[in-house]
């Protein structure tokens, strides 16, 4: 190509506006922009006319007003406000979620792992549950766990099963033993036995790193942590306080009530189907080389496991296992459909009793969102200790 | 290997490793006799069979069903005629592989014994000619698709896209959408929803990539606040305040109201998958086509996106299952007619109320969805291992 003269002072001075990358971003972004804000304005004006036209109020103002229906397993009264039913449905809500990320995560994997035991019985078991649960709809476990196994398979409370005299399952709810005493004093136990056990435990590691010989450090760990939780338990005067069937009555334990049942059976095993693929996949993903290396070391198979291959598989199994715990919390609001009372059962019946629609699903919206960037903080968090620092 | 070395290596490699074999095989054996007592002897299928119209299709008017089956052996045809064409291009391309009767068994069997179960549990010829007419169409189109010269797959391609719209239209002549009931309305929303938040996916994870701040903030907001919701909230509030937010001539029906939540919803996930997609793609592709002079648009979408949605099949069939399962809260939520809301209300109400007939009703829904969801899942993960993501 031949160069035209002057082509070289074009390049320098600057192109009319319209063909001027930086005006054209600009304006470019200000049109999208408008458009969108244009859009959102044109709902919230139809949000607005539509609401005067029927007469619903918009503000939040219906927060105040009496609720004007119960919540079971509570001490919530109709007259008390919307607001405080909204504490109460959260805290249903949380109670569900947090239990049931637990549950899960054991349950997960116990069948994660069991997916790649070495006994072909129990390695095509774990298969079987992953891929019957995962490819089912987690409704229908859920209405299946109410109205299936809750209200009918469960005895009526007359002849309620009680397996070794620990519990007492009935149709009416299940009834499971309680600590009777001061759960502080349980707590800070716990956390003086976490403590003194990771002290021994860099005790013992030292001893071991200096003297090279093995010194037991699980043994002592172990044995620190159970004599501190005894001496906790006996010192603040702890009894199990184990559910009695008396006629048709239940004493002492905790009940849960067949909906918490359901929601939270249904769950964890729905998402423990998850986290057993996310477990078996991390677990392979870590290279071969490294359980080799440590076979060559002449560790036995419970270390290379321990040692080796579960603090890496661990590193990459976060980021997925904080989607299923946050899967998990949104899930929780399938529980308005066995009529378990969290916040979207919640929001619903205090809809139909009229508190405005659009204010009231948008303030559980964002409760649930905020929910959700806590829990996505806290795996980040967690992912940042583990994540491997690279040279 | 012999049977009992296989035995020792496999069940009965120490003394723990026995008893636990032992064990398990005991209640698994418990289990596994239970099971098929129930399907066989135990259970009460009557249900199923008097109400399997209802699950199927719902109310759909009884004159109009030719309609849905012809639209199933139509789909199935033009299912056949697209994976024989894909083979064509294999074939040509020297990719593709040979596929043995075995091969077809381990694929299909859960196929094969759902269309037993309906044709068992059916009691009129209309299912017989369906399934005749669908396995015959899908056989025959993928013969037909593999041997047509290259001159008929754009056509067909084009044919394919637009087959499901001429579908829609020609089921709802018989019957408004919005009255749909039973599975095929899980199936109408579940490919509806995936066909629409298709380019929403795509725009916002382009947006949410773009260097332009603006771009990037709605982009990001958009998916991060669809993805941090709960979808039976939206549902619900969909449910009694959708027609609130446009003009009130335009109040949507119970079955659009689900679409549009579905869509909105999928489309931020999908946003995500396309993302890692992009990302899959070297920034050498890039890279090569600017130096062709090609413009950012030409790059986008003539380089880029076609390389990363190649990538993130398997990820967008995963979204389709867990979407397809998701279609179940719209009868919870919005009070639609669907199989899992059928199911209930013929367990509770009419001639089978009382008779605790919920396991029947279930186990044949689970099944319906576990077919549909472990073949689909199946055969991405066989369409990945042929692309050979993550492995070049």
């Amino acid at each position: 190509m031949k160069a035209r003269p002057g082509a070289h002072r074009g390049a320098r001075a600057r192109p009319p506006f319209w063909r001027d990358v930086r005006v054209l971003r600009w304006a470019y972004q200000l049109a999208v922009l408008a458009a969108v804000v244009a859009f959102i304005a044109w709902l919230v004006a139809n949000v607005r006319s539509n609401s005067e036209e029927i007469g619903i109020p918009t503000g939040y103002g219906y927060l105040d007003n009496p609720a004007q229906f119960p919540i079971p397993d509570s001490s919530f009264r109709q007259t008390q406000p919307v607001r405080d039913a909204i504490v109460v449905g959260l805290v249903n809500t949380l109670r569900v979620t947090i239990i049931g990320i637990i549950a899960a995560t054991i349950l997960g994997t116990l069948v994660g792992i069991g997916r790649l035991s070495g006994n072909w019985l129990v390695r095509n078991l774990a298969r079987a549950y992953v891929e019957t649960l995962r490819n089912i709809p987690l409704l229908l476990i859920i209405v299946f766990a109410y109205l299936g196994l809750a209200l009918t398979a469960f005895p009526r409370i007359e002849d309620a099963w009680q397996p070794l005299d620990l519990a007492v399952i009935s149709n009416r709810g299940v009834v499971v033993p309680a600590l009777d005493g001061s759960a502080w004093a349980l707590v800070l136990g716990i956390a003086i036995a976490c403590g003194a056990g990771w002290l021994v435990a860099r005790w013992r590691r030292s001893i071991a790193d200096r003297s090279g010989r093995n010194a037991h450090i699980l043994l002592w760990t172990l044995a620190t942590g159970v004599a501190i939780v005894l001496v906790t338990w006996f010192a603040a005067d702890y009894a199990l306080d184990i559910p009695e069937l008396e006629g048709r009555i239940v004493t002492g334990g905790i009940r849960l009530s067949p909906e918490y049942f359901a929601i939270l059976f249904a769950l964890v095993i729905y998402t423990a189907s998850h986290i057993a693929e996310i477990v078996r996949g991390s677990i392979q993903a870590v290279h071969r080389g490294q359980a080799e290396a440590a076979a060559s070391l002449g560790l036995s198979s419970a270390q290379r496991l321990r040692l080796v291959i579960l603090p890496q598989a661990f590193r990459i199994a976060v980021p997925p296992l904080g989607n299923q715990y946050l899967n998990l919390a949104k899930n929780s609001t399938l529980g308005a459909v066995v009529s378990y009372y969290e916040l979207a059962l919640v929001t619903s019946i205090s809809v139909g009793n009229g508190a405005p629609a659009v204010p009231s699903y948008l303030l559980t919206l964002t409760i649930f969102i905020v929910l959700s960037l806590i829990l996505s903080a806290l795996v980040n968090l967690a992912n940042r200790r583990l994540a491997l620092v690279e040279r | 290997m012999t049977a009992t070395r296989w035995l020792r290596h496999n069940l009965f490699r120490g003394p723990v490793d026995s008893v636990v074999t032992v064990l398990v095989a005991l209640a698994t054996g418990y289990v596994l006799w239970s099971a098929v007592q129930f399907v066989f002897v135990t259970g009460r299928w009557e249900i199923i069979e008097v109400n399997l119209k209802l699950l199927m299709v719902g109310r759909y008017p009884d004159v109009h069903l030719p309609r849905v089956g012809i639209s199933l052996v139509i789909a199935s045809t033009v299912g056949g005629l697209l994976a024989g064409v894909v083979h064509r291009r294999q074939l040509d391309a020297g990719t593709a592989t040979r596929t043995s009767a075995r091969d077809l068994v381990d694929r299909f069997w859960p196929v094969a014994i759902g269309i037993a179960m309906l044709l068992a549990l059916s009691s009129s010829v209309g299912p017989w000619l369906v399934a005749a007419g669908s396995i015959g169409g899908a056989v025959a189109g993928r013969f037909l698709g593999a041997a047509l010269p290259r001159a008929f797959h754009l056509p067909i391609v084009v044919g394919a896209l637009i087959t499901p719209f001429a579908l829609v239209f020609y089921l709802a002549d018989g019957q408004g959408w919005n009255e749909w009931g039973g599975i095929m309305v899980n199936v109408f929303i579940a490919i509806g929803a995936t066909i629409l938040s298709f380019p929403l996916g795509v725009f916002a994870a382009l947006g949410r990539r773009s260097k332009l701040p603006v771009i990037r903030g709605i982009s990001t907001g958009y998916i991060e606040l669809f993805r941090g919701a709960p979808l039976f909230v939206l549902l619900l509030m969909a449910g009694v305040a959708l027609q609130l937010f446009v003009p009130a001539e335009l109040a949507p029906g119970r079955v659009i109201r689900a679409i549009v939540v579905f869509t909105l919803f999928t489309g931020a996930y999908m946003a995500e998958i396309v993302r890692g997609g992009l990302q899959s793609v070297p920034r050498s592709q890039e890279e090569a086509a600017r130096s062709l002079a090609l413009s950012p648009v030409r790059i986008t979408f003539l380089i880029v996106l076609p390389q990363a949605l190649r990538n993130v099949i398997p990820a967008q069939v995963g979204q389709f299952i867990s979407l397809f399962k998701d279609t179940t809260l719209a009868g919870a939520a919005l009070g639609l007619f669907e199989v899992l809301e059928v199911g209930t209300a013929i367990t509770q109400q009419g001639t089978f109320a009382g008779q605790e007939l919920l396991p029947e009703t279930f186990a044949f829904i689970a099944f319906l969805f576990w077919i549909g969801a472990y073949t689909m899942s199946r055969e991405s993960q066989r369409v990945e291992r042929k692309l050979g993501v993550g492995h070049r």
